[in-house]
């Protein structure tokens, strides 16, 4: 009889699936794996130790690039951070903004996810579906920012700037014709805040659209359904947090148990699993999805009624307005320090937390009194999702590693940071 | 903002007693400092004792004190160089609380809590590789985040930011290289401490 061996299969980082730069080592007995062992750091670029030598708003940009599928959530935990130790007061318009385009943001985030999860584990009209509705919500992130995607909006004292009053139009060209341009201005005629609502008013039919596509789907239940099983003791002590915690079906959401910003004035609920599976995770994120979008129509209702500032008054963190520049000069001055010095935290220490699209997204700071950080680090959700993958997947056969890789929701650049 | 009550902060300082050096409560949150040989004791204590129930380890994190208030006018921070600071979630009572141990500055090491927290194991393999700190009893303390065959720890405040070595093809040798770096660190902004109330 023929000695049969265990073999190592190599898997990435070259791997469409792979999401990103994923090197997974894996242990096989013929196609169940036996131990995974994953190796990151391929996109290591030390966002930690350059932001050591940046001023405090110079680092803003990179939250963006951490995880670049949410990029504003990113932003959020560390402006609140650098506020927190400031104690900084937020004018209320800025915290309905912030969590008006936080939510967006998690849309943002679980549609990317469930296209690529989609397109692993077989359903490719996902991605397109998927991609679609991405589209409006970037051009929203375009309208306020300026970028479609590293936006870099939150600053410390509020946002860059108020919402604008338009959105910007295509215009007919050799390769759409002024029939097509008009159809496509055609909800853009009014406020951010209108294209917004307009946004809304479908989303909930979209995701009813593809939940027709997935849930029942055979297929995709066969895919899904009792693969990497994780019981809530197990996810608690793996550090799991977000949408894996809440699919193992503990009630555990930063927004409602530590509120932060306007959460606690805006009504949601909070989806939890039973069974810890993947097919529990993804109706967890699908059911967030129809959240945010509840959360968003109460935040562009408030934000119409209620005119006012967006970023606080004080000039030693936040750069006053343009035009005062001209004829004042202490805002002269204040612009001038701002940027070219910046300015100090008190000596301390903080750590905050924002409920982040893929679970708890936490930055912890170290200052020591200088307008630079003496050590931030990242908590960064995907690091312990991943840390989990050899206890998920053991036992599993070859293609269901797709599937819990697709489950994680895991992106390389908040990971490996 | 969600820091333990008083009366369970008391509770600690009375169960702990000589374990703990220092009590910090500052900025909403508290810390325990805590004295490098009774990590796992503590841990332990803090996870399974009802009035604590620390269900979650949220993260590890290496801190090197070297260059700490180097720009002040006191000057650099007398004390140990290295610390390990934990933070903890307590999802029954709702709250965190931050441990910090500080590290023999010749050999940082302490104990391992992957026994007590299971998502402590990357988060120490992360300390190890960022700042060198060793982690005893760790079932694999393997580097992490930098390249295959790196050499030296990264976050060291004495590592520079441009690091030691830059990597490029070499087309007679036809294959990767190493090399000593050949751009100049430069400081755009220098690093500047303020006196309270500078600038009104």
């Amino acid at each position: 009889m023929a000695e049969i061996r265990n073999y190592t299969m190599n898997f990435g980082p070259q791997h469409p699936a792979a999401h990103g730069v994923l090197r997974l080592v894996l242990e096989m007995d013929g196609e169940v794996i036996e131990r995974a062992d994953p190796h990151v750091g391929l996109l290591h670029r030390g966002t930690e130790k350059l932001a050591e030598h940046k001023m405090y708003n110079q680092s803003i940009g990179y939250m963006d690039r951490l995880d670049y599928v949410s990029m504003m959530c990113n932003e959020h935990g560390y402006v609140m951070a650098i506020e927190r130790l400031l104690g900084l007061e937020v004018p209320l318009r800025a915290q309905y903004i912030r969590v008006m385009f936080d939510e967006v943001t998690r849309i943002l985030n679980h549609l990317m996810w469930l296209g690529t999860h989609g397109l692993d584990v077989g359903a490719m009209t996902m991605f397109l579906y998927c991609f679609r509705e991405r589209e409006d919500l970037m051009d929203c992130y375009e309208a306020v920012s300026g970028a479609r995607m590293h936006a870099t909006y939150y600053r410390v004292g509020g946002v860059y700037r108020d919402l604008p009053a338009v959105m910007p139009q295509y215009t007919a060209s050799k390769w759409h014709s002024k029939k097509e341009v008009d159809r496509l201005n055609d909800n853009r005629q009014g406020s951010l805040l209108d294209f917004l609502w307009d946004f809304t008013e479908r989303f909930p039919q979209r995701v009813d659209e593809y939940e027709t596509l997935l849930t029942d789907n055979r297929i995709w239940k066969q895919r899904t359904v009792n693969i990497a099983v994780v019981s809530p003791e197990r996810a608690l002590q793996l550090g799991f947090t977000g949408p894996m915690l809440r699919g193992s079906g503990v009630a555990w959401d930063l927004r409602k148990k530590q509120p932060y910003e306007v959460y606690d004035k805006v009504d949601f609920d909070i989806p939890v699993g039973t069974n810890g599976d993947c097919y529990d995770r993804y109706l967890v994120r699908v059911e967030e999805m129809r959240q945010a979008n509840r959360i968003i129509r109460q935040c562009i209702e408030w934000l119409r009624k209620n005119p006012g500032p967006v970023i606080c008054e004080n000039h030693k963190v936040a750069s006053p307005a343009r035009e005062s520049m001209k004829s004042d000069m202490e805002s002269l001055i204040h612009h001038f320090k701002l940027f070219t010095e910046g300015y100090c935290l008190p000596a301390g220490e903080v750590y905050s937390a924002v409920e982040h699209p893929k679970g708890e997204f936490g930055v912890y700071l170290v200052s020591d009194g200088a307008n630079k950080p003496y050590r931030l680090k990242i908590r960064a959700p995907g690091f312990a999702h991943l840390s989990a993958m050899n206890e998920m997947v053991r036992g599993h056969m070859l293609a269901d590693v797709v599937a819990v890789i697709g489950s994680q929701d895991i992106v390389f650049g908040e990971i490996d940071r | 903002m969600f820091k333990p009550p008083q009366t369970v902060i008391e509770h600690a300082r009375e169960k702990f007693g000589d374990y703990i050096s220092n009590v910090i409560d500052a900025a909403g949150e508290v810390t325990l400092e805590i004295n490098r040989k009774y990590v796992l004791n503590v841990c332990r204590e803090l996870r399974d004792n009802p009035m604590f129930s620390c269900e979650q380890l949220t993260d590890i994190c290496g801190v090197d004190y070297l260059d700490y208030g180097k720009e002040s006018a006191a000057g650099v921070k007398e004390g140990p160089r290295f610390a390990v600071v934990y933070h903890l979630l307590s999802l029954k009572h709702n709250y965190r609380i931050r441990i910090r141990v500080f590290l023999d500055d010749e050999m940082p090491t302490v104990d391992s809590v992957v026994g007590i927290w299971s998502s402590a194991n990357w988060y120490e393999r992360e300390a190890f590789d960022m700042f060198g700190i060793l982690f005893q009893d760790h079932p694999d303390l393997r580097r992490i985040l930098t390249d295959y065959g790196f050499v030296g720890h990264p976050f060291r405040k004495d590592f520079p930011l441009s690091g030691h070595v830059e990597m490029r093809y070499d087309p007679e040798k036809q294959r990767v290289v190493y090399q000593p770096v050949s751009i100049e660190p430069r400081t755009l902004v220098p690093r500047v401490i303020r006196e309270e109330g500078y600038g009104g």
